[in-house]
């Protein structure tokens, strides 16, 4: 790998130049079967069980469209306000790789299923219009295992492939190029991810697990003189697969370019690779010799022609726009604007409203995902989604401390097992033995303990100072290491001393 | 030889309904006349005597038990080797796919066992369906029984063959720009392209997606029309297969064998016939014309003037669909390997190189680079798209032929049988063999070829073709058969009568 490119700082490189940003986003959708044959798309099955000659491409196999993947696919245009093709065609996307069976990839090329549509997010207070050039409907491709030290195709002592992913249904959405965003760029670019997602839930129409892959960013980044009005030549940095790192890859390319631009360099159109641990993008494919994919109409197929009254059903049953439903939740749960906007912004809205669904109050849900958790994941740089908790984790350590069965302390330490794959909340409860003590006697005795071992606050309390009870409560708390519910503790001090 | 091997498939299975014989003995017969005469005319390029056999002893079995599967249970048949076959080996006549061993059977192979034909095996082929000789199979070529230094037609010389030299009662074709038209003009057989999507395509290696079409190869129009019913229809596993009930073609084959052609208008396109065409082939064609005449039939003269593009078009359309279809044959997950000479650590694209180099033949590399330009970006709508635009054309003087006749009419093939070799070195000579064929597949409409007689010059067969409107093929059946009826009153009898004894070598069992 070549020496760490030279970077500009962000706030200079936005002083200087005017970015453009243009996101690529592949859903994987959650169909039972795949885009083209009837084999089943269950995530983490044994390599090369759920394949069929259809989509490995033996000799004389012949697809057929999966209708669901199509009804899927239309109902993501409708949600992004595009216009719904009355007749379109599946492409051949030819170039050779080994985890292609075919060595084309069935896809759509210039009649896209849908197109022109637009969307808003939301950034700071602030709403950027982002236009939707095209969705358009494509097989996965089969996943690559390289072995050997490197990680990648060169240097691998050998590769495998696993089939089970190829043909899966994704669409593509792919936006028009994002201006005027200035130095929030980054934001933009991850509040646009976001804000995919959960438009895909609400549509229920893919699991958008970032980290399973089932959604996957390219993000295309140039740059222009600050004020010139132009666009500069970009790139494309392929497979940058979690929210923080959208946010991260389209920082680290502004600082790249602009440093590369005030030297009198050109950006070189091409492919580039996301370092998740680094931080930083590295060249891949060149694209100035402009790939030739020869792309002509599927002829095993027949076009896709939508029947009118079919788009303008699933129009009519698609699920209230985002905003809409987003003023509806707030307005439910009572948070404040800003409360609300911390919320869509931490991506957590949807996790949010799923632990509310769960059966935690409305207050609860937020202070767990957007304090502690939203901690974690910082920590662990990974999105919140990812963290390995549960809606339903986070409304059972929720019900517990409602149930006096653990308090916040130890709610932490539930989460410490959850995140570490011990379990479910009660599993970790048992296996660490964090329940509070519940045992009056026990209680009551070390009451007792701290009561004799610091006589002045006890007599400051029999005077009324009931304030000063907090002291002994510590001293109580400490003593049971934490594991008792300090209201209870509370009582008992009182209880005994007026 | 058993008189069994000359009875065509229609009078086998009166014969296995009356309990005169049995599939077994029928099926036996057939693979005994296969070993006795495939030294010489390498029809087969795999024999599947065990399973043949298996496949009879369970028709016998239904029918004793009076369950037959239906009208052709027990008859056998031949299958291109270009349709996929669980458990027996599928090579479409290429190295690349020597030793491959299907897991699954094509919806027509499915069809043809439901029905309880036992399948004698795999049938020689140019590479992939590329030529009109069968020499450009990569296990050399098939010869043609009428003379054995002559080709039996392409890419199903094999098919052709193996009916004419008695080793099949039935066989399957596959037409994508006539062979199995043109195989049957020079071999004295009755060859039938369905209407595109009459039959599925699900499990056939596809040449050009939108032009192949597998049909029945046969001695009579009647075994076709039995062949047909039993292969066509709709299949859910191929998104471009018509949904509608076959045509009535049997009945058709046997109201057409009646004789009576009275208000049939018979379209002689201008465009096919005149220069180019064998002085010989040219006289069989008119008496044809004139005993269909004689019938009742009315003559028109209909002009298709885009068919003079139609092998400019063929030859856009299919080498870039070809070009894309065989990009699979990577020696990545099954056929041929080769590793790179003197490499040491090959990349995959290394061996996919060296594999595609070593497996395909000329003809085919020939096309796949033809189509990889014509589909090139920038040159696009120069070539493949102005090559839709013919089609569309082409399709349009069909419509137009269809409003004044009611089935057009050819001769199937310029010329009949040229010899083995004489056209390997000039590919434009070779394509010209079908250029009273392309028009039917680049407008999806049925054809069918009938003997027509010999050639005076050669004293070789010649064939008739006769094409319908899409959807119409038992048009097809009631004109060929009536004649095919007509000819062999003429005739005495089958012209494959006329054709020389082949050398029978003792049976080795």
């Amino acid at each position: 790998m070549t020496a760490a490119p030279a970077l500009m700082s962000f706030e200079e490189a936005l002083e200087r130049f005017d970015p453009a940003l243009g996101l690529e986003v592949h859903v994987e959708l959650n169909t039972a079967s795949k885009m083209f044959c009837g084999c089943a798309t269950e995530f983490g099955a044994p390599p090369n069980t759920q394949v069929c000659p259809t989509c490995l491409g033996l000799p004389g196999a012949m697809p057929v469209v999966n209708g669901t993947a199509v009804e899927s696919a239309i109902r993501i245009g409708l949600a992004l306000n595009c216009s719904i093709a009355p007749w379109c065609r599946f492409a051949r996307k030819n170039y050779f790789y080994p985890d292609m069976p075919k060595n084309f990839q069935t896809s759509q090329y210039d009649e896209p299923i849908a197109f022109d549509g637009w969307t808003e997010v939301e950034v700071d207070g602030e709403v950027f219009r982002i236009d939707i050039e095209r969705a358009h409907m494509e097989e996965d491709t089969g996943k690559s295992l390289h072995v050997g030290t490197s990680g990648r195709i060169h240097g691998a002592d050998y590769s495998l492939v696993d089939y089970n992913r190829a043909g899966i249904p994704l669409i593509e959405i792919v936006t028009r190029p994002i201006r005027g965003t200035g130095d929030k760029a980054p934001l933009v670019a991850k509040a646009y991810v976001a804000h995919l997602r959960e438009l895909l839930l609400g549509l229920g129409v893919s699991d958008v697990r970032m980290e399973q892959g089932s959604l996957r960013c390219d993000v295309n980044l140039s740059l222009a003189p600050s004020g010139a009005g132009t666009l500069g030549t970009r790139t494309e940095t392929k497979n940058v697969n979690s929210l923080r790192s959208v946010e991260r890859a389209v920082r680290y390319e502004i600082g790249r370019q602009a440093a590369r631009l005030v030297d009198g360099e050109r950006v070189v159109q091409e492919t580039r690779h996301w370092h998740e641990d680094t931080g930083i993008t590295t060249a891949g494919r060149e694209k100035s010799d402009a790939e030739d994919y020869r792309y002509f109409p599927e002829p095993d197929l027949v076009p896709v022609a939508p029947d009118e009254a079919w788009v303008e059903r699933l129009r009519a049953e698609l699920p209230e726009p985002l905003r809409e439903h987003r003023a509806r939740l707030q307005k439910e749960w009572g948070f404040s604007d800003l409360e609300m906007r911390d919320t869509v912004g931490a991506g957590a809205l949807h996790l949010v409203e799923e632990t509310i669904a769960a059966g935690a109050s409305p207050a609860a849900a937020r202070k767990w995902w957007l304090s502690d958790l939203a901690r974690r994941a910082n920590e662990r740089g990974v999105d919140l989604a990812d963290l390995g908790v549960s809606p339903t984790d986070v409304a059972r350590v929720q019900q517990l401390v409602d149930e006096g069965k653990v308090n916040d302390k130890l709610a932490r330490q539930v989460f410490d097992g959850v995140v570490a794959g011990e379990g479910t909340p009660d599993e970790v409860v048992a296996s660490r033995g964090l329940a509070v003590v519940s045992d009056e006697g026990a209680l009551s005795e070390a009451v007792d303990r701290a009561i004799e071992g610091n006589p002045d606050v006890a007599a400051k309390i029999r005077d009324g100072k009931v304030a000063a009870v907090g002291a002994l409560i510590g001293a109580v708390m400490k003593e049971m290491r934490g594991q008792a519910d300090a209201g209870r503790v509370r009582e008992l001090i009182l209880e005994k001393l007026t | 030889m058993s008189d069994l091997v000359r009875r065509t498939a229609a009078d086998l299975a009166d014969a296995l309904a009356a309990g005169e014989t049995t599939s077994v003995e029928l099926t036996e017969a057939h693979l005994d006349r296969i070993a006795a005469v495939d030294g010489d005319v390498h029809a087969f390029l795999h024999v599947d005597r065990e399973g043949a056999l298996e496949q009879a002893r369970a028709s016998d079995e239904r029918r004793a038990a009076g369950r037959p599967a239906g009208p052709l249970d027990g008859v056998p048949v031949a299958v291109k080797d270009v349709l996929a076959t669980k458990g027996l080996p599928t090579t479409c006549g290429s190295k690349i796919l020597e030793g491959w061993v299907p897991p699954y059977d094509a919806t027509l192979v499915t069809r043809l066992r439901e029905a309880g034909l036992p399948i004698l095996g795999k049938t020689n082929m140019d590479e992939f369906a590329m030529g009109s000789s069968t020499e450009h199979s990569a296990y050399g070529p098939t010869h043609n029984p009428w003379d054995l230094d002559r080709i039996p037609g392409g890419s199903g010389g094999g098919s052709a063959a193996a009916v004419a030299a008695f080793e099949a009662p039935l066989a399957i074709g596959t037409d994508t720009g006539g062979s199995i038209r043109q195989p049957g003009a020079v071999t004295g057989t009755v060859g039938v392209k369905p209407t595109y999507g009459g039959v599925s395509r699900y499990g056939l290696v596809a040449l050009a997606n939108s032009l192949d079409q597998a049909g029945p190869v046969t001695r009579t129009v009647l075994d076709a029309a039995l062949l047909h019913e039993v292969i066509g229809g709709h299949d859910p596993l191929d998104s471009t297969s018509v949904d509608q009930p076959v045509p009535p073609v049997v009945e058709a084959a046997r109201q057409g064998a009646a004789g009576d052609m009275k208000g049939v208008r018979i379209g002689v396109v201008k465009e096919l016939t005149g220069e180019g065409y064998q002085h010989g082939v040219q006289a069989r064609f008119d008496e044809s014309v004139q005993l269909l005449v004689d019938a009742g039939a009315e003559v028109v003269e209909v002009s298709c003037p885009s068919f003079v593009h139609a092998l400019a078009a063929y030859y856009l359309i299919l080498p870039s669909e070809a070009s894309s279809n065989l990009a699979k044959f990577d020696a990545m997950r099954y056929g041929l390997r080769v590793y790179p000479e003197g490499v040491e650590d090959p990349s995959a694209e290394e061996v996919m190189r060296a594999t595609r180099d070593a497996g395909f033949g000329d003809e085919v590399k020939r096309r796949i680079i033809l189509g990889t330009y014509a589909l090139s970006s920038g040159y696009y709508d120069a070539y493949y798209g102005q090559a839709q635009k013919v089609r569309t054309l082409i399709g349009r003087d069909f419509a137009s032929a269809f409003e004044s006749a009611d089935v057009l009419v050819s001769p199937t093939a310029p010329t009949t049988a040229f010899k083995l070799g004489e056209k390997l070195d000039d590919p434009v000579a070779m394509y010209l063999n079908d250029i009273a064929t392309i028009p039917a597949n680049l407008a999806g409409v049925p054809g069918l070829s009938v003997p027509s007689g010999l050639a005076d010059e050669d004293a070789l067969p010649t064939g008739f073709q006769v094409l319908a409107p899409a959807l119409a093929d038992d048009r097809l059946y009631r004109v060929g058969a009536a004649l095919e009826a007509a000819l062999l009153d003429r005739w005495g009898g089958p012209l494959l009568d006329k054709a020389p004894a082949l050398a029978e070598k003792e049976t080795v069992r």
